[in-house]
């Protein structure tokens, strides 16, 4: 087992250095700089500022030291933000990221699965289309719409939460659940298509043949099957949740690192840009592999070695 | 018995509730929620340039003189200054108690480190071109000079000289920009870049830096060595930045933020009927005009470009087209503004519209353009509101006969093409004042001025008027000077003013001390903020 994670690290490195390599040269091929600005700038300063990004030598070589530093874990100075670097932009955002993401990909996961299991063990009856009519209702409702309406119930005509922001009491429960209530959706609904599907296996029968508790017989020996549809769903969507989520950040104003991306790419911040891709790219293949060890434990049919 | 035990207990409870509520009310420091357009990008205000960070600089710095709560220009830094005869040389007086933000005295020699380092090219400062009335300071600038050699020398620690190469008369509105703050010369020189991190940063504002979170906050505590700390009611001042408008709006009405710098205004009609005196919605310093080629044959004769100003509805283009986000305008330079006491506007501004459509066909007679003789093309930039409005003065003008065509050109290519004496007949153009003073508004027409003297539009008594003005050192008297031309050009109308910018704010009833201004300049020195 421990062999497959080093192998699987390992191969992550080149899929890394492709990424970055694309994502670098696409990025320098996109019209205009960061340093076209409304109001131009006389060439003579365009010039100074170009050297202090060493954005003056031939992109070859700011190719190479680029890569030079990101082996030493350096990103590079902001373009558009330019009191930090990104590095220090990512130590401020991404522990956000990572605590609304993380919170709503949890609840997701307990709340999902729960109520989904409950609508294949009563397959057709009010409880199970109460569930899918909801569910169907979250997945179809963008986030877009839902966090203003959340802000607006909830921060402005009841009082009970913020209506925006990061820090106050409760700022986080609103983010949270605008991120939470589609994913939870979806994982109720495949938790329900793969448990109807489980309880009709051979495995299952033999269990109940047995005569083991229904108790046992769904969380030991049905769940650990059925979940593995949520858990390879999840993985991937854990990775996008915890890195950030644009619309959510921007509807409450959260210091996340979701908006950095769009906002780097409007302002030709290329070390922002890059730095996001980076860390999106790591938490990708974080997350996959996870998912496949995970798979291993849960599925007996899968081994690695 | 019970049930007296539990009386007793809520007793105590409130009461000890009730006691620490009341000691912490006495302590608690006012916080004031300050909403924002944008983060800065960056707190070096030499390297700043956006309204947003002058808002955050306001608070930071103090200038030697500064915009009060109605951007009136009063004594900051400096408490006195005089000005030699001939407008050249400034010599200002350094208040005794000015300090920064760590209790060191502010010296003039802060200063001139300050205003040399503006011009050095390796800062690469945006706004440099706003000090280059002081000697030598354009050539440093551009890398000819040496920084030593600026017109600006500390005569002793509480004494500046700066001296000009030509008379400004605005000067004094140009100190008052981020861009001429003063800089703690010690830290900027032991830390360099880093000077603005929150810890390294000194300040000699009302106000210092406590924090930066990037898309959070910027937190600022009063400065206790402010020398007039004890007028500023405010203890920590958070600037947020709202990228999204409805996101402030929201806050706002849930009582978390006491203001917001920008209106959502597609729900303009909904924050007035809840809001009502808390939307404040002024004009601020621009114009938007309608430049018109006056070397064309169809469009020289003065009394057709009168016509065509006459039937243009202003307050259907600003209220239904723009929403509310601009003004009508009868003038060019914007009302409000500095330097210029008695502002003058179009004889028509207060007429009804269907009275000016029969002067405008008078006027149309007189010059011997028969109805539907007359056609021209209305060329606009890319943009919804753009082609919006020139859609309507398109149906306007067709109310007098006047027939047109609309044509759109892509952003980057369309103000090089007005300033390269394109071929059009009317456009659309908008300025932005950088400084408040009716120049800057009406050297655009100036005609030696190529680069924004669209309508290639020539007087010779609007260009002695401008030079006589820019000569003249007395400011009353420059502004009569300034007001005749003015006059001049809207008889002429080279360019037709249809409205102002305005600026949107949204102000809680407990923020107190706020001033609608011009310049849009609320410094949080000046505010309070009842419960």
């Amino acid at each position: 087992m421990l062999l497959y994670v080093l192998r699987r690290f390992a191969s992550a490195v080149p899929t890394l250095f492709v990424i970055v390599t694309i994502a670098f040269f696409m990025l320098r091929l996109a019209p205009g700089g960061p340093f076209d600005l409304e109001r131009p700038i006389d060439p003579l300063i365009i010039e100074n500022l170009k050297r202090a990004f060493n954005m003056d030598k031939p992109l070859p070589q700011q190719y190479m030291l680029y890569l030079w530093n990101l082996l030493h874990g350096d990103l590079g100075p902001s373009f558009t933000r330019r009191d930090f670097t990104v590095n220090d932009l990512f130590r401020f955002g991404l522990p956000v990221s990572i605590q609304i993401g993380g919170t709503a990909i949890a609840l997701a996961l307990v709340f999902g699965t729960f109520l989904g299991s409950l609508a294949a063990l009563r397959q057709n009856s009010w409880v199970d289309y109460s569930v899918v009519g909801v569910a169907t209702f979250g997945i179809t409702i963008p986030p877009f719409v839902v966090a203003p309406i959340l802000s607006l119930i909830f921060g402005v005509y009841l009082g009970w939460l913020p209506a925006g922001g990061w820090g106050a009491p409760g700022s986080m429960v609103l983010p949270v659940a605008t991120l939470a209530l589609p994913q939870m959706a979806i994982v109720a609904r495949l938790t329900r298509g793969a448990t109807i599907e489980v309880l009709r296996s051979n495995h299952i029968r033999t269990a109940r043949a047995y005569g083991l508790p229904s108790w046992v017989v769904l969380y030991v020996h049905t769940l650990r099957a059925s979940i593995l549809p949520v858990v390879s769903y999840l993985g991937p969507t854990a990775a996008a949740l915890m890195t950030g989520s644009v619309v959510v950040e921007t509807i409450f104003g959260i210091p996340g690192i979701g908006r950095y991306f769009v906002q780097g790419a409007l302002g030709r911040d290329y070390t922002l840009v890059m730095g996001t891709v980076v860390v999106i790219a790591v938490f990708v293949v974080v997350f996959n592999l996870i998912v496949d060890i995970l798979y291993a434990y849960l599925d007996p049919r899968v081994r690695y070695d | 018995m019970l049930k007296n035990m539990l009386k007793a207990t809520v007793f105590a409870t409130t009461f000890a509730l009730g006691g620490g509520y009341m000691a912490s009310a006495a302590l608690a420091e006012v916080v004031y929620n300050r909403g924002n357009d944008t983060d800065p990008t960056t707190l070096d205000h030499h390297k700043t340039s956006t309204v947003a960070e002058g808002h955050i600089m306001r608070d930071l710095y103090e200038g030697l003189v500064v915009q009060d709560n109605k951007a009136n220009v009063v004594p900051g830094v400096a408490e006195k200054w005089e000005i030699s005869d001939d407008g050249l040389k400034y010599t200002f007086h350094l208040r005794a108690d000015a300090k920064w933000s760590n209790g060191d005295p502010v010296t003039a020699q802060d200063f001139v480190f300050a205003y040399q380092r503006v011009q050095d090219p390796k800062v690469a400062a945006p706004y440099a071109n706003m000090l280059y009335p002081m000697v030598n300071a354009e050539a440093i600038n551009k890398g000819e000079k040496k920084p030593e050699e600026l017109g600006v020398k500390a005569v002793d620690d509480k004494t500046l000289e700066i001296s000009l190469s030509s008379p400004t008369p605005y000067l004094l509105e140009l100190l008052t920009h981020q861009i001429s703050y003063p800089l703690h010369k010690a830290s900027v020189e032991k830390l360099g870049e880093e000077y603005t991190k929150p810890g390294n940063m000194v300040t000699n504002g009302a106000f210092m830096l406590e924090a930066f979170t990037p898309n959070d906050k910027i937190v600022m505590k009063k400065n206790p060595h402010f020398h007039d700390a004890a007028n500023v009611k405010i203890d920590t001042v958070n600037f947020i930045p709202f990228e999204d408008r409805a996101n402030c709006l929201r806050r706002f009405e849930a009582g978390e933020v006491q203001s917001c710098s920008d209106l959502a205004y597609e729900q303009l009609s909904y924050m007035k009927e809840k809001m009502a005196d808390q939307v404040h919605i002024v004009p601020k310093l621009g114009t938007y005009y309608l430049p018109v080629k006056v070397k064309k044959e169809k469009l020289a004769d003065p009394r057709v470009r009168q016509a065509i100003s006459m039937v243009i509805d202003r307050d259907f283009l600003a209220n239904e087209i723009w929403k509310g986000a601009m003004q009508p305008a009868y003038s060019i330079v914007p009302p409000g503004i500095s330097n210029y006491d008695n502002p003058i506007f179009l004889d028509y501004k207060d007429k009804d519209i269907l009275d000016r459509e029969d002067a405008a066909k008078k006027l149309l007679e007189e010059a011997g353009v028969k109805e539907g003789q007359l056609s021209i093309e209305l060329r606009y930039n890319t943009s919804v509101n753009h082609k919006n409005t020139m859609t309507a003065v398109a149906d306007m003008l067709k109310s007098v006969g006047i027939n047109s065509t609309l044509v759109e050109m892509e952003g980057t290519g369309y103000f090089d093409y007005m300033k390269q004496d394109g071929d059009f007949d009317m456009t659309r153009a908008g300025w932005i004042g950088d400084y408040s003073d009716p120049q800057n508004f009406l050297f655009l027409f100036e005609s030696q001025n190529l680069g924004f003297n669209y309508p290639r539009w020539s007087n010779a008594d609007y260009d002695a008027a401008m030079k006589k003005a820019g000569e003249t050192v007395d400011l009353k008297e420059r502004a009569a000077i300034l007001r005749q031309a003015e006059e001049i050009f809207l008889k002429e109308m080279p360019a037709i003013p249809v409205m102002y910018y305005a600026s949107g704010n949204l102000v809680s009833a407990k923020l107190k001390g706020w001033e609608d201004n011009i310049m849009d300049v609320h410094g949080s020195r000046y505010l309070s903020i009842e419960n």
